[in-house]
């Protein structure tokens, strides 16, 4: 047998290709369901970190059903009421490339030690890549009470600093609106102060602009219905919620 | 291994020889520090310790058994063809490895990203596929693989522990410099942040390669 003639070398490479792609195709498939799991799993951990809500992957299934109470698809500020996808399913990525009144985004209603509190995914861009995050607030539709941010590949050390708690810990307390109109969170350098603004990271402005216009993109059409929401389902709360009952 | 066995039926499987195979790549002939393979990847995921060992390990596999396959079909490989059919291999390989580590070690395939699929690219894969293993028989092969996988991991880990320690003050993701040294905390210390970007591992590196020279005299070159 020539192993260097045309025919062999043909046949050799069919038989090789056809072999290896069974072989990959196999591997893929039956690993498909953990990775998908891994996935979902992690997904629910960020979301429940957001809450305040510390659980190992392993448990975050099991916790997310326990305080996610509902979930619901807004389009537009408005409630969407049978969705395509559902509230959980839907791809960030795909909905913040469209306009803000364009978009299907889910908003998460969990409970926590008798209080509601809504969560927000966020998503936009950094300076290497993606970056998104998951916003909860408190009941009153614009009181933050928690933030978790990720990256797909900011510098070590200077813009993936966002999923630190130095960064995200100065989120709990800030407000997301000023007499009834929505106003974002501006990331400052070094001099932040008030409701409305946090200390960016230095050596990470880009990723920190970032993270402000990704708030106040993703944000704003949520508090918008968060505020009506609010007054039309708990309008007894005239003492903490001055501000709003102003601007009815 | 039984095929190294029948060709050649007098050596025992850990012959000197064979040993030599193992033990040649973690010194006199390492990819990374004498042969200078494989720099790209150990300056990219080298930050932390972790990822080093998870990337250093997967390496060691794909290079052991790239190896193996290759040397068990090496009378069969059509020559015009060859290196066309170690990248299919390699790159089969890798994706098993990619695959196996996003289902079992989410988190760690996450933080090595692309640099798992980058070991396709990997200087010393091919370089020992073709220098190594299509001339030898798969046993022998195999260890190769292994050795010079392990010689590639231990550099790995040598520039990250050098790098997470004076980086973030951790090893392998745990705290080791006393929170109370640091600037914020009122003490003297402060990381060094230069150590977090690829250049300094590169200064790691050729500092563990002038270590490596001064000690072993005989790697220098005229």
């Amino acid at each position: 047998m020539n192993v260097n003639s045309n025919s062999y070398t043909y046949l050799f490479s069919v038989v090789m290709v056809v072999l290896v792609a069974v072989m990959l195709s196999v591997a893929a498939l039956s690993l498909k369901p953990a990775q998908d799991a891994n996935i979902e799993l992690e997904k629910k951990q960020e979301i429940l970190k957001s809450l305040g809500v510390d659980v190992s992957r392993e448990e975050a299934g099991e916790a997310f059903d326990e305080y996610i109470k509902e979930q619901i698809v807004l389009k537009g500020g408005q409630p969407v009421a049978s969705p395509e996808v559902a509230a959980f399913a839907i791809s960030m990525a795909d909905a913040v490339a469209k306009p803000s009144d364009e978009r299907e985004v889910p908003l998460f209603i969990a409970e926590r030690d008798g209080q509601t509190f809504y969560i927000i995914p966020v998503r936009g861009k950094g300076l290497w890549g993606p970056i998104w995050g998951y916003v909860s607030i408190a009941s009153d539709g614009y009181t933050v009470t928690g933030a978790t941010f990720g990256h797909k590949g900011e510098t070590p050390g200077l813009g993936a600093e966002i999923s630190t708690p130095v960064f995200t810990d100065q989120f709990p307390g800030k407000k997301l609106a000023e007499n009834g109109q929505f106003q974002g969170i501006a990331v400052r350098k070094g001099d932040a102060s008030g409701d409305h603004q946090v200390d960016g990271i230095s050596g990470g402005t880009i990723t920190s602009v970032g993270v402000e216009n990704m708030l106040n993109d993703c944000l704003k059409p949520y508090i918008a219905y968060l505020l009506t929401r609010n007054a039309a389902e708990v309008p007894a709360q005239p003492a903490t919620n001055d501000t709003l009952i102003s601007s009815l | 291994m039984s095929q190294a066995t029948q060709t050649e039926p007098k050596e025992a499987l850990f012959s000197k020889k064979n040993v030599k195979l193992l033990s040649d790549p973690l010194n006199g002939s390492n990819p990374v520090t004498v042969q200078v393979l494989g720099i790209c990847s150990s300056l990219a995921i080298t930050v932390k310790l972790e990822p080093a060992i998870v990337m250093g390990v997967s390496v060691l596999v794909v290079t052991a058994f790239s190896n193996l396959i290759t040397s068990m079909m090496r009378n069969f490989i059509p020559n015009r063809i060859r290196i066309i059919v170690q990248l299919v291999v390699v790159a089969a390989l890798v994706i098993v490895v990619d695959q196996i580590l996003k289902a079992y070690v989410y988190d760690v395939s996450k933080q090595l990203s692309v640099f798992v699929g980058l070991i396709i690219t990997n200087c010393i894969l091919m370089g020992r596929i073709e220098a190594f293993a299509l001339a030898n028989t798969p046993w022998k092969s195999f260890l190769d693989g292994i050795g010079n996988g392990a010689g590639y991991a231990a550099v790995l880990i040598i520039v990250a522990f050098f790098r997470e320690l004076l980086g973030s003050g951790q090893l392998y993701g745990y705290q080791v410099v006393p929170e109370s040294w640091y600037l914020h905390n009122g003490g003297w210390y402060s990381n060094n942040g230069m150590m977090l970007l690829p250049p300094m591992a590169l200064i790691v590196l050729a500092v563990l390669i002038w270590v490596q020279r001064a000690k072993f005299r005989q790697l220098i070159e005229d």
